[in-house]
């Protein structure tokens, strides 16, 4: 049995890690088999992380924090959960290759999956002209028209990276402003490569064996049109992946788990989350990596509560009290 | 054992003319989702190494393979059986979905 097990691996999942591990815990990480890193593991340059004033490569910076929660003893598994039992006094974890594993601690920080547009020939498409990850399909459309659909940060700079490759790129946005930050909206104001195509949804994605167009509905005055393009870039947010915890964990009004005040703590005793899975609004990799730090110093906390004989079936040195 | 390299040289020799299954794994360093799918296609290529051979190529390096087989998303998955492309996954995705979607090759 372990003290503490966490599940997800981006940036609030290692700096928990970081933490429990420097305090001995030796926590156990369940990285996912194919999402390890998190969402980081699919952006290029990542500038606005304190302590990289020449930026770093998003990848580079999820190796990065597995190596230092790694250096203290965090031991890492890159499988998937496919069931948890968090109520009890032991929490149980069951792995896609059938490995259970047992906590007196589970800290939750899955982060969130992209949201689809929901469209019939979405999925069908995906992987031939549809993609959620410009970083990864960008370079196949080399002077071709591409576009991008959203209006936050994420939406922009996937619109600014497909400047490398594409000739056109139009960045489909359902209201006449945006959400995203004044620096990525100047940066992509500044394009010529880039066309804001204002106050239009994708209602049809066109072609048959690949992308060949959409079919845009004009959200003011409900007019159609169609635009010609090879890829279909979509960026509308994502959604916190909490489906492994429902019917567990209390969700807010907005689906992210809830926790009490500015702490990590669930309806659960025991039972932690961090990062995007709890975060509506910010959203960022230094928040969530902040908020690792808390989910972990909350779980040391309450390890410390726990009698001894029970702290000591688990692995690691027993928890020192830490300040709530 | 990681999975042999195949080039827009040697793919008409290693691949169209395999005579067995194969499966190429078109990928690229700058993709992330390539390097996390990378080790379990090696792992499912040696635990079924008289059924399937699994090979990559460099997107980068090739792109007339690339372009000729319509890439437009990494990591993609191609198995040839006779030259012909007789199965594509898209994506990568955990060792247990990659095998249902092998199925018919691994069996």
């Amino acid at each position: 049995m372990r003290q503490v097990i966490i599940i997800g691996s981006g940036p609030a999942g290692y700096t928990a890690a970081i933490y429990a591990a420097r305090a001995n815990l030796k926590p156990l990480v369940i990285a996912s088999s194919v999402d390890f890193g998190g969402e980081l593991m699919k952006t290029t340059e990542v500038e606005n992380f304190p302590g990289f004033p020449d930026g770093i490569m998003g990848p580079d910076l999820m190796i990065q924090m597995q190596k230092q929660a790694e250096r203290f003893g965090a031991e890492i598994v890159y499988d998937d959960v496919v069931e948890l039992s968090l109520a009890g006094e032991v929490k149980t974890v069951k792995l896609g290759n059938g490995d259970v594993h047992e906590a007196l601690t589970v800290i939750y920080a899955t982060g969130s999956a992209y949201r689809k547009l929901g469209l019939e020939d979405e999925t069908r498409l995906s992987g031939y002209g549809v993609s959620w990850c410009a970083t990864c399909d960008g370079a196949f459309f080399r002077q071709k028209k591409v576009a991008v659909v959203g209006g936050g940060d994420s939406a922009l700079e996937e619109a600014t990276f497909l400047t490398r490759f594409a000739d056109v790129v139009y960045l489909v946005h359902r209201r006449d402003q945006l959400r995203a930050s004044a620096a990525m909206q100047d940066r992509a104001k500044a394009d010529p490569k880039i066309r804001f195509v204002w106050n239009k949804e994708v209602a049809h994605i066109y072609g048959d064996e690949k992308v060949t167009g959409v079919g845009l509905v004009d959200t003011v005055d409900g007019s159609e049109t169609t635009l010609d393009l090879s890829g279909l870039f979509i960026a509308i947010g994502a959604d916190p992946r909490t489906h492994l915890v429902h019917g567990q964990l209390d969700l807010t009004p907005e689906g992210t788990i809830a926790v009490e005040g500015r702490t990590s703590k669930t309806n659960l005793s025991g039972v932690f989350a961090a990062g995007d899975v709890i975060d509506p609004t910010y959203k960022q990799a230094a928040t969530a990596a902040g908020s690792g730090v808390v989910a972990a110093l909350d779980a040391e906390h309450y390890l410390a509560a726990l009698p001894q004989e029970l702290l000591a079936r688990a692995e690691g040195a027993a928890p020192v009290a830490v300040p709530a | 054992m990681s999975a042999k390299e195949v080039t827009d040289a040697t793919f008409e020799a290693d691949v169209l003319q395999s005579e067995t299954p194969i499966m190429v794994d078109f990928w690229a360093e700058w993709c992330g989702p390539c390097r996390a799918v990378s080790p379990i296609l090696d792992k499912i290529a040696e635990e079924n190494s008289d059924k399937l051979r699994i090979v990559k190529l460099n997107v980068d390096d090739n792109p007339e393979t690339a372009m000729k087989y319509g890439i437009t998303s990494i990591p993609a998955m191609k198995v040839f059986r006779g030259g012909e492309v007789v199965k594509t996954v898209i994506g990568a995705k955990p060792k247990p979905a990659l095998e249902a979607d092998l199925a018919e090759f691994l069996a």
